[in-house]
């Protein structure tokens, strides 16, 4: 009895391990098919155009991001598409997918909401931002809601540190957050809707808030600070 | 990921040695490299002293100019440069960080600093890194004591450790993956060297391995659960410079200290494959590849590394004899000689013998010497040959060498597989596909030889149409530099083999260069060449044809010969290591040795010489079996001159002169049999090996190894579970 319930356990945990912890097929539900749309396989034409045949390669990630626009995320049979259609290697086209934290190898959330926790959004307040949102939408980090409305990710700078603290959700930016313009931002797309892109207290774009600090006054003429010339017959300045 | 831009790097500054490129990136390499007008050397000094190296040249290979080895995990001769251990970190004056010399090509005045105090600070920092993540099971792994960590951190790395983290988030930890029955993983020891995945991609062609996931998730494996399947794969055993990757049949079995080591030649292809057998308490344990640039590089097919357990099942253990109830029954070797004498006697001069697969060459030259002393010329070889064809040794050759099929840049395979015949001529027309541009047609069923080839057809009269220069590839083939065209060796034992091996000759006679000769047969017997060598015929049906009384089978496991076309009174005698065919249909069984038993020559496909030498001593009663045909001349009564091994070698060197010039390659005149007629019968060419799964189990030997077993099982079961998957996604 003991030997056969080890023998059943054994097996049991190894079942888990592998549906866990590795890249299985069955996990990554490679069965979906996959095939360019009609609008998307002239995108990819014209793409494939800008590059020689040999050098097709180039456009692995572009495509990838054609297939995971197309899909909302990036099955392996869509991996395994963009591999024939730029003739490489499948696990050389996995490999890049697997790589870049932009492309999802799971299925995701509508909306995908990265939160900037890197240093000047942190020194302007992104951790609280991230556990706001923690909170609002009761996931963790790579966490997608069970209505597939949302994905929590925790990401890196995104190059708007003028704007700091920013997160953004697909491919707009929201910057400049503090809570109550993040509840704002998070009730809206509650209701499917996706509020304008920006910053949420007032400014424009990276202007300084209220009005600029410097560089306010005329810009002097031409010769502004110009070393001051001898006059050639006198030899003597004025 | 990792492979391509430093590669296109290396190559546009046209590093001279190894570099590999892949397909798609050697196009802009080649471009980069044209104006190659013997460049002048450059000075560059290591560890103050001068040397002159080439542009080009990295700092590593400028430092073992000099012999100075410099420490490298992921840096390999053969394989791409990736350039991601930097282990190999050097110090060079007025450069304010470490170079990898790997990668870095040397500039003018260099002065490289290889044991530097910067240098050996970044190797420990390099080497406390690569630790931290690496499990201390060093003693219960079964890379420990030949492990390039353990002997780099004893001699680069720190003293002491400052990894205090184990009892706070501890090591990273990596599921194992099952790649098959031949490479076992333990992928938490995986320093992520990558190169077993630039192995798979540009030796075998397989691009089953890469990473996955970044930073500290990277991993090493398959992007779906997929076994590596490929005739190559125990190459990544030797390549992982850690216990990732390790020998699964040979784990927990030995250390490398225990064991005894001793060179030989694999004869389980006709390639003739230099390897090391280890043995240990008289059991071969493990066959490892040993270097010869000229045969098998580094590297080593599966079948010759794995095949070693069945030295140990379904051995001839002591003579046999069969009984008048039909039952093999063990005699003395006294008894069985004098039986085998008796019939001999009875015969008159009606004796024939059968060369097989693994005969070897000592064994061959006995046995026809002592029929011809009983009055038969009648000695064959078991696999067949054209006619006639045996006269001129070029007929029967892969004339243009395995390592010259490098330089070729078109060839055209007639009925032959190299991948699975001659894995390791493969791997150099892959190395010739990849680096010279070369262009390849077949003959034959469709293959996958894992490179792009143009499959022509599989009609015999393509050969023709070829061969008359009408066909598309005839003008590829006379516009080449160093055409070559390969026949594979059981196409010509068709009908009309010879009208096919007669037509290309006349053909390669046109396409002939100075100094390369564009006719090539590939063999598939290790004992192939070697019998032809001493004046054996081509095919056992030429033994049975003459109905003898007694037939000798020297190893002819192949089943070529069955009881029904022998006469009913034929005695057949067995001389081989292993109960296979051929002693399942014998009167009397010789047991034999196998050929890590014995000082034995053989003659690979090029007409390589090269002996094995016997690491473990035949079992049981076994004997070498030019020393049964020894000892049964004496019962005879016509004993044959010789009585050691060097007495038989003088004897062969009267013979055939070359074939004792071990190692060394003489060069065959023009192929060509006289007389050959020429019509070819058309029909399909068919191949025997088409898969992986035929590749394993070809010989006596291969057929006795459990492991083999479990490559074909293992083969099978892929196959069904990809045929599942796809009637799930229909």
């Amino acid at each position: 009895m003991q030997r056969l319930l080890r023998g059943v356990r054994s097996i049991h945990l190894a079942h888990l391990l592998r549906t866990g912890v590795h890249l299985d097929a069955c996990e990554m539900r490679d069965k979906l098919k996959f095939e360019f749309s009609e609008d998307n396989r002239r995108r990819v034409t014209a793409l494939l155009a800008w590059y020689p045949e040999p050098e097709w390669k180039g456009a692995l990630l572009p495509l990838l991001d054609i297939a995971q626009r197309q899909q909302g995320w990036l099955s392996i049979s869509a991996v395994h598409v963009v591999a024939e259609t730029i003739k490489i290697d499948p696990m050389e086209a996995f490999e890049a997918a697997q790589f870049y934290t932009m492309f999802f190898m799971k299925p995701r959330g509508k909306y995908v909401v990265s939160v900037c926790t890197s240093t000047p959004c942190k020194l302007r307040g992104g951790d609280e931002i991230f556990e706001a949102c923690k909170k609002t939408l009761n996931l963790e980090h790579g966490q997608t809601t069970p209505d597939m409305q949302f994905t929590l990710k925790e990401d890196y700078c995104m190059g708007a540190c003028v704007n700091a603290p920013v997160l953004a959700i697909n491919d707009d930016m929201y910057e400049d957050l503090d809570e109550k313009s993040l509840g704002d931002i998070l009730a809206d797309l509650r209701c499917d809707k996706l509020p304008p892109a920006g910053p949420r207290n007032g400014r424009f774009a990276s202007e300084p808030k209220g009005g600029p600090t410097t560089l306010k006054s005329h810009p002097p003429p031409p010769g502004f600070m110009m070393q001051e010339l001898p006059d050639p017959k006198t030899n003597k300045c004025q | 990921m990792i492979r391509a831009p430093l590669v296109k790097a290396l190559g546009a500054l046209g590093s001279p040695t190894h570099q590999m490129a892949s397909r798609a990136v050697r196009t802009s390499a080649m471009v980069a490299q044209t104006p190659a007008k013997a460049p002048e050397k450059i000075e560059v000094f290591v560890d103050d002293i001068p040397v002159q190296v080439a542009p080009g040249t990295t700092v590593l290979q400028a430092a073992a100019q000099i012999g100075v080895e410099i420490p490298r995990f992921c840096y390999h001769e053969r394989l791409a440069v990736a350039g991601n251990c930097r282990m190999c970190l050097v110090e060079v004056e007025k450069s304010p960080k470490p170079v990898a010399a790997c990668a870095m090509p040397v500039m003018k005045g260099w002065r490289i600093k290889t044991n530097s105090d910067l240098t050996r600070k970044a190797r420990e920092g390099v080497m406390e890194f690569l630790l931290m993540n690496h499990p201390l099971d060093c003693p219960i792994c079964d890379q420990g004591g030949e492990c390039d960590l353990q002997d780099q951190a004893m001699a680069f790395g720190s003293d002491r450790s400052r990894f205090t983290d184990i009892n706070y988030t501890g090591k990273r930890a990596v599921e194992d993956k099952d790649i098959g029955p031949l490479v076992k993983t333990i992928m938490t020891r995986c320093i992520h060297c990558t190169r077993c995945v630039r192995f798979a991609s540009e030796i075998a062609g397989v691009d089953d391995l890469g990473t996955t996931g970044r930073g500290n998730d990277m991993q090493i494996g398959t992007y779906v659960e997929k076994l590596f399947l490929t005739e190559l794969s125990g190459n990544v055993i030797d390549l992982c410079p850690v216990g990732a990757l390790t020998n699964k049949p040979y784990s927990f079995v030995a250390r490398p200290w225990e064991i005894r080591k001793v060179s030989s030649i694999d004869v389980l292809d006709a390639v003739g494959s230099n390897i090391v057998v280890s043995t240990r308490t008289n059991e071969v344990l493990r066959i490892l590849p040993r270097e010869n640039e000229d045969v098998n590089e580094e590297w080593l097919a599966d079948k010759a590394r794995f095949a070693c357990d069945g030295l140990k099942r379904q051995r001839l253990v002591a003579p046999m004899v069969r009984m008048p109830n039909g039952e093999l029954q063990a005699v003395e070797w006294e008894g069985a000689l004098i039986a085998v004498a008796k019939a001999v006697k009875a015969a008159g001069g009606q004796i024939a013998g059968i060369s097989g697969q693994l005969a070897d060459l000592e064994a061959q030259l006995a046995l026809k010497d002592l029929l011809n002393r009983l009055g038969s010329e009648v000695v064959t070889t078991e696999q067949g040959f054209i006619q006639g064809g045996t006269d001129s040794r070029a007929n029967y050759l892969l004339n243009s060498t395995i390592a010259g099929l490098e330089e070729a840049d078109a060839v055209l395979l007639v009925g032959t597989n190299p991948r699975y015949e001659a894995p390791l001529v493969n791997t150099r027309l892959r190395k010739a596909y990849v680096h010279n541009e070369l262009q390849i047609a077949s003959i034959g069923p469709k293959i996958d030889l894992s490179y792009d080839h143009e499959n022509l057809g599989a009609d015999a009269a393509l050969v023709k149409d070829v061969c008359s220069g009408g066909h598309a590839f005839s003008k590829v083939l006379e516009g080449a530099k160093k055409p070559a065209i390969i026949i594979g060796a059981d196409l010509l034992e068709r009908a009309d083999g010879a009208a096919i091996h007669a037509t290309v000759a006349e053909y390669c006679k046109k396409l002939k260069k100075p100094n390369w000769n564009p006719f090539n047969v590939l063999q598939t017997n290790a004992a192939q060449v070697g019998a032809f060598d001493v004046g054996y015929k081509a095919g056992a049906q030429t033994a049975v044809k003459a109905q003898p009384k007694v037939l000798f089978l020297l190893n002819a496991d192949a089943g070529k010969v069955t009881r029904e076309q022998l006469p009913k009174d034929c005695f057949v005698v067995y001389i081989g290591s292993h109960g296979d065919n051929g002693a399942s249909i014998a009167d009397a069984v010789l047991p034999g040795a196998a050929y890590t038993e014995k000082q034995a020559i053989y003659v690979n496909t090029e007409g390589r010489p090269q002996q094995t030498l016997p690491g473990v001593s035949p079992p049981g009663m076994a004997r070498e079996d030019w020393k049964i045909l020894r000892a049964l001349s004496e019962v005879v009564g016509k004993p044959l001159p010789y009585d050691n091994l060097d007495e038989l070698r003088n004897r062969l060197e009267d013979v055939a002169p070359h074939l004792t010039r071990l190692g060394q390659l003489e060069a065959a005149g023009e192929a060509g049999a006289a007389g050959a007629s020429k019509s070819i019968g058309g029909g399909a060419i068919d191949i025997k090996l088409k898969e992986l799964r035929d590749y394993f189990m070809t010989d006596a030997i291969s057929r006795a190894s459990p492991t083999m077993a479990k490559c074909i099982s293992a083969v099978n079961k892929q196959q069904r579970e990809n045929e599942a998957k796809q009637s799930v996604a229909i």
